[in-house]
């Protein structure tokens, strides 16, 4: 047998790094370690130069809603009298905190909590509650949304601040000492990680796209929590080693032609994301721009420039940084048209969503539409709803596609 | 000397009427500013000579708002906003917007692109991480950052001793507010729990020094007359705003007195005063640092339900009302584990839903009711 014949695909080895950093939390739990919980934004080059384990409840939420159990979660959490307006992560996760069980994912119960309010600021609220309910000590780095494009010195300086503060916290209650070679050596293969990730996103511009375009949402997770480690590092190299070699000979892992090529703004419906996939596939849309292209990718050559990255993650920027991110997602990416995921649960990411989608049609000249969906709480989601928004940006795409062919 | 009742019917009219306020002030020469909640440094504005004009939304149907926000926005945000697509806040000279919960981050590009950079924004950043020495100096830094847009706007240099001087200015109003409120929680037969709301609101619209000499001399009325028996309830009140005319009505109809409160219009302005520092910049910073019972607030250890609960025990309250802003997620979150702080202390609490956009209140009408009957028989 051949080296290339034993080795793993790429996705095959993510799922299982994925799966091991979940084990190694529980291993850890068992061990008597201290396990926190944490925000997915979260600058996870402190846990992981600590050697700290961490588990991500987000990450949670969205596998609970991908599995079907997000409603009856969701559900549990209202019971408790948190409000249906609420997050639905959030509520999944409180449920989890009630109940102590959940039957499609449990995490480790936490002896600390990690938050960091990049992302949005409902996490502040959501861990706030966990800290009073499971009475466990809670560490918030405050990275306040941009007012311009770039990060001002005055918010490095207070990130930074916090950053030091989060570690001598740290060190006091897990009893482990910050070794900051080892952080510098975290920070280097996170660099990597980003960059072997950026590469494998970037195949995306080709044409055909090597690889269908809901992978992103698999692969995300470890570009999430393992982005520190060498495995990760290594993990999507082999991924972008991967989609070179069938963008190079115009192979592709989506099922069928692609004959049309969106950007799908906003997070996934995980609790339908079999129909909402099954729906783009079927009419040979393929997913080829997405925010969690750039999400997740946090570049920098020093700790004031990280603490700048955190800044920079989707929904902490400005609105005109965040609109020409998704303009140059998709213009670099050939899009078709684009579809706005008007997400019940996100107040940030919908509450410009509207003037978002304007701009962004008038700056790629894109077709545009819009569908209300939820990260995970299904019963937001119509998929009738969602079947004539498709349809109807297939008749403008095929009509642009008509016109540009001059027929 | 004005009758108790006559400078309450003029705070009434103030609050009821903002726009007259603000055309006062314009035709006095005056530029103004729109303050957003919460904690934006309107002081700041003050030291510049201008008028700080508050944006609490407003009781209508907002429709155009709905080209920017989705449905299920706050409608305060919604109401803000559509007052500015109507052009009812043209004369504003900008408006400060603050990034503290995830609807407001949307607010300042909603507004640029639909009402336009006739009224510009002010984006205003606090931190979230306010007892610490850091978090002071960033907010300190940002305040400074929005001196800097206010001076170009007024046209003027803005000195250390303009803005000490402002914060003592508010610093008197909240001093005065706090004693209106310990004097109307002893007047209930005198100052009806729509009184109250207004004459506290009407400061966000007014001079805040003009509004001291009114707030102190109704003060001074109500220390004057006898302690009268109150026969009827008497409920703290908390959430973000309590000012819809219906549901203050229903209380009145209820004989529900505020004992006291902890609604961000309300006492969350008045209850903590600015420190006083070399850098005014810094004391104005430092007080974010102090002030609780708010949910925008970062509160690990949900200070706000403690202090409810005591707030409650010593103003001898029946009950606590939670007016419940919806589509507020920092409200809704809270709710929960500060509910459960007062079932632990034994103390009866009520959400009711509200929303500026509402027409009909007959379910507030009914729970309140209930509430009361329940109240009544304990």
């Amino acid at each position: 047998m051949t080296e290339s014949e034993e080795k793993k695909p790429a996705k095959i080895v993510l799922r299982e790094l994925q799966d091991r950093i979940a084990q190694d939390a529980w291993d850890a739990k068992r061990r008597g370690e201290k396990v926190g919980w944490c925000a997915s934004n979260f600058p996870q080059e402190i846990t992981t130069a600590m050697g700290i384990p961490v588990v991500y409840p987000e990450n949670m939420g969205a596998a609970v809603g991908a599995k079907g159990g997000g409603q009856r979660m969701c559900e549990h959490a209202e019971g408790m009298g948190y409000s249906n307006d609420l997050c639905s992560y959030s509520r999944i996760n409180f449920a989890y905190t009630d109940l102590k069980r959940c039957e499609e994912l449990e995490i480790p119960f936490p002896d600390f909590l990690l938050c960091c309010n990049n992302i949005c600021n409902c996490m502040i609220k959501w861990y706030e509650n966990l800290a009073l309910a499971l009475d466990v000590p809670l560490i918030l780095i405050d990275i306040p949304h941009l007012d311009a494009v770039t990060c001002d010195a005055d918010r490095v300086k207070y990130i930074r601040a916090q950053f030091d503060d989060c570690i001598a916290q740290l060190e006091a209650i897990t009893g482990k000492k910050m070794d900051y070679d080892r952080l510098k050596e975290v920070m280097d293969v996170s660099q990597r990680s980003s960059r072997a990730w950026l590469r494998a996103v970037g195949y995306m511009s080709a044409e055909p796209s090597p690889f269908s375009g809901f992978d992103i949402f698999n692969n995300m997770a470890v570009a999430c929590v393992g982005r520190g480690t060498v495995e990760a590092a290594e993990a999507f190299e082999q991924l972008a080693d991967e989609y070179e070699a069938l963008a190079k000979d115009g192979k592709s892992t989506f099922k069928g032609e692609e004959k049309y090529r969106i950007l799908f703004e906003g997070i996934a419906c995980w609790s339908n994301l079999k129909f909402t996939y099954k729906t783009l596939q079927s009419r040979g849309i393929n997913l080829t721009a997405s925010i969690y292209g750039p999400a997740f990718s946090f570049l920098y050559g020093s700790l004031d420039e990280l603490m700048a990255a955190y800044s920079y993650v989707p929904n902490s920027n400005c609105f005109e940084r965040e609109l020409q991110l998704r303009v140059d997602d998709a213009i670099r990416n050939k899009v078709d048209g684009a579809i706005f995921h008007m997400n019940r649960s996100c107040k940030h990411w919908s509450g410009n969503l509207y003037e978002m989608e304007r701009q962004f049609r008038e700056k790629t000249g894109v077709p545009t539409v819009a569908f209300d969906g939820d990260q995970s709480d299904p019963r937001c989601f119509s998929e009738a709803q969602y079947e004539t928004r498709i349809d109807a940006l297939v008749e403008l795409m095929e009509e642009n596609k008509r016109k540009e062919g001059g027929a | 000397m004005s009758t108790i009742r006559e400078l309450l019917d003029e705070l009434q009219r103030v609050s009821g009427n903002p726009r007259a306020q603000l055309d006062a002030a314009l035709e006095q020469g005056k530029k103004a500013v729109g303050v957003l909640p919460y904690f934006c440094p309107e002081e700041l504005v003050y030291a510049a000579g201008m008028r700080p004009f508050g944006l609490w939304g407003a009781e209508m149907q907002a429709n155009e708002s709905k080209r920017y926000y989705p449905a299920f926005i706050c409608s305060l945000l919604h109401t803000a906003l559509e007052l500015g697509l109507r052009g009812a806040l043209n004369g504003l000279s900008a408006i400060m917007v603050p990034i503290c919960c995830d609807s407001l981050k949307g607010f300042g590009a909603n507004w640029k692109y639909g009402v336009g950079e006739t009224i510009p924004v002010i984006d205003v950043a606090w931190a979230e991480n306010r007892k610490i020495a850091a978090g002071a100096e960033f907010t300190r830094s940002q305040f400074r950052k929005v001196l800097g847009r206010l001076e170009e706007i007024a046209g003027r240099r803005v000195s250390d001793a303009d803005i000490t001087a402002a914060v003592a200015v508010y610093n008197e109003n909240r001093k005065a507010l706090r004693a209106f409120s310990a004097a109307a929680a002893k007047h209930p037969e005198t100052v009806s729990p729509a009184d109250r709301c207004a004459a506290i609101k009407a400061g966000y619209f007014m001079d805040r020094a003009e509004h001291t000499k009114k707030i102190a001399s109704l003060t001074e009325a109500l220390n004057a007359l006898p302690e009268q028996p109150w026969k009827g309830l008497r409920v703290v009140t908390t959430g973000i705003l309590a000012d819809s005319p219906a549901l203050l009505q229903i209380l009145a109809d209820n004989h529900i007195a505020i004992a006291g409160d902890q609604i961000a219009q309300e006492s969350a302005f008045f209850r903590t005063e600015t420190p006083v520092t070399a850098d005014p910049v810094l004391g104005m910073a430092q007080r974010l640092g102090l002030v609780e019972g708010c949910s925008v607030l970062f509160d690990p250890g949900k200070q706000r339900g403690r202090e409810l609960v005591q707030m409650a025990k010593d103003a001898k309250a029946d009950g606590i009302l939670w007016v419940m802003t919806k589509f507020c997620d920092p409200e809704e979150y809270d709710y929960v584990p500060v509910k459960r702080m007062a079932d632990a202390a034994g103390i009866p609490l009520l959400a009711v839903e509200v929303d500026q956009q509402m027409v009909n209140y007959e379910q507030a009408r009914s729970a309140v009711e209930a509430f009361a009957e329940v109240l009544r028989s304990d």
